[in-house]
């Protein structure tokens, strides 16, 4: 056996003929599954299509962008409280934070909402003064002060917090200890160092999953429909009640989340753009 | 403080971290002006004493001074009281470092790491901090990468912009902990070329070290740690080529 030094031996590359056979099986099952759906004699589109822009939904819509949006600010500014408490040196203020995780995260986010939207039941004023003494500075009825918005905030915001806690908790034990003792050498406070060294570079971390919390919670906002929220699920079902549209009505809420989820995750790309600033792979 | 005090004082350091001791009673003294180099085997405590003299490490027994403060504490009524974290970081304004690992800030270019500390710590306005981080890395040789991140320079390149960030804090004294052991080889001349031209300069330094050659050229005295204690101290040619101890004689004649 001889062989041609002049030239290299050519490459034949492998043929993924079982590759392209699944993919063949999956296009006719896909389309197969759209054919059922759009030609189904018992949805009537045209229905979908008239409440797509319909008023009540578009309130929906933004009663939905709205609680996510004050949910997520507010879970993400008490996360980082809760998260930098969990960091402490200080063992009983970690401790606690650590229990308040551990509870929030422990019980059912429909559990929780149901709670804080049937508060009253329990709790008639809520005060603020000074604990264990008759003295108050204000107070209100509690089924005054926390109306459904309220409770639906209050349940989604707790909820987020604990998770954030979490992700900024890895986010700030993923930055070497290098950084920060380089800033502590060249004489920065405690305060400082975290706020210009360690979580800018925890952010890069912390933003894809934050991402996915926030999608999670966009999704998660259709739970409050059972405290009657006022949510984009709300209102398609209030209409679905009247109009016995069921998987109609349905189809509009499945498509406006889309939309707020598509939104969400091209938020996030901008994001982790901009938080990868020097970081090279 | 006149000129005839130590910048730094070691008293009768003492430090175990668990099981294991690292340091036993020791005793040093560095002079404004001068260049000591640590050096011993790897475990011989130096890079904890190191770290001491800014007080990233507290030690368990005895007191470090540095232009006179007390670092980490208050002397009152006969006990040591710890100082909070931001009067300790106060104290380490004087006090410049720089780390085996660079240790540069990840996020922010060449230039933001050197004026981060003097306009953030010092409150020097930002211009001002600026012409001084100009200055600077003109001396390092790295101005013309002022605007790049960390990640695009080589380990030489990171370690003399971290000389560079120390200085900027016009520190008294600059600790350097083993600045040339992550390098390649053939970055290592770069770094200790920079150094050599601040010992010149008349900076106080206190650098651990491998690198025998730069120790013998630069050092005003060698101080020679083994086992948590200070076995040999003195100029280059009586500790590298005279030695009076049988541990430093092992220890040259590993490292040839």
């Amino acid at each position: 056996m001889s062989i041609d030094d002049s030239a290299a031996p050519r490459i034949a590359r492998r043929r993924p003929y079982l590759s392209w056979l699944a993919l063949v099986v999956v296009l006719v099952l896909i389309v197969g599954a759209i054919r059922s759906v759009a030609n189904n004699p018992y949805i009537d589109w045209s229905v979908t299509r008239q409440y797509l822009f319909n008023d009540q939904v578009l309130t929906g819509v933004w009663m939905t962008v709205r609680l996510a949006v004050i949910s997520m600010l507010l879970g993400i500014v008490l996360g980082i409280l809760v998260g930098l408490a969990r960091l402490s040196r200080n063992r009983p203020l970690a401790q606690v934070a650590a229990s308040f995780i551990l509870l929030i995260r422990g019980v059912p986010v429909l559990v929780q909402l149901l709670i804080w939207g049937n508060i009253g039941l329990f709790v008639q004023t809520v005060k603020i003064g000074v604990p264990f003494t008759p003295i108050e500075f204000w107070s209100s009825p509690a089924n005054d002060l926390i109306v459904p918005f309220v409770a639906a905030t209050i349940g989604l915001a707790l909820h987020e917090a604990a998770y954030m806690a979490e992700i900024i908790r890895s986010g700030v034990l993923s930055v070497d200890r290098g950084q920060s003792e380089a800033a502590a050498a060249l004489g920065m406070r405690p305060g400082r160092i975290m706020r210009r060294i360690v979580l800018p570079q925890a952010l890069r971390v912390m933003i894809p999953p934050t991402g996915n919390q926030f999608v999670t919670l966009v999704k998660g906002t259709s739970l409050v429909s059972v405290i009657a929220g006022g949510d984009l699920l709300t209102q398609t079902q209030n209409i679905a009640a009247t109009s016995y549209r069921i998987i109609e009505m349905l189809a509009v809420a499945t498509f406006w989340y889309l939309v707020l989820v598509g939104l969400a995750g091209a938020l996030q790309v901008v994001l982790e753009r901009w938080a990868g600033k020097g970081h090279t792979r | 403080m006149n000129q005839q005090d130590p910048i730094i004082e070691a008293r009768d350091i003492h430090k175990s971290f668990g099981q294991v001791t690292v340091l036993t009673g020791v005793d040093l003294e560095v002079w404004p002006g001068e260049v000591v180099c640590l050096m011993g085997a790897s475990g011989s405590g130096k890079t904890t004493l190191l770290r001491m003299m800014n007080h990233l490490e507290t030690p368990d027994r005895g007191t470090i001074r540095v232009g006179g403060d007390l670092m980490g504490y208050r002397l009152h009524k006969g006990r040591l009281h710890e100082l909070s974290p931001s009067r300790v970081a106060d104290q380490r304004r004087q006090i410049g470092m720089v780390f085996q690992h660079f240790n540069l800030f990840g996020h922010k270019t060449v230039l933001e790491n050197v004026i981060e500390a003097p306009v953030g710590v010092l409150g020097l306005r930002r211009s001002a901090a600026i012409e001084r981080a100009q200055d600077l890395l003109a001396k390092v040789g790295m101005h013309e990468r002022a605007d790049a991140y960390p990640a695009q320079l080589s380990g030489g390149q990171k370690q003399r912009v971290a000389i560079a960030r120390a200085l900027a804090m016009e520190p008294k004294v600059m600790l350097f902990d083993e600045p040339t052991s992550a390098l390649d080889p053939e970055l290592v001349g770069g770094v200790l070329a920079v150094m050599r031209e601040l010992a010149a300069s008349g900076m106080t330094m206190v650098v651990v070290t491998h690198e025998v050659g730069f120790a013998r050229g630069v050092a005003d005295r060698i101080v020679l740690m083994s086992d948590g204690v200070i076995v040999e101290s003195g100029p280059p040619d009586e500790v590298l080529d005279r030695p009076r101890h049988e541990r430093t004689r092992r220890f040259l004649s590993a490292m040839r």
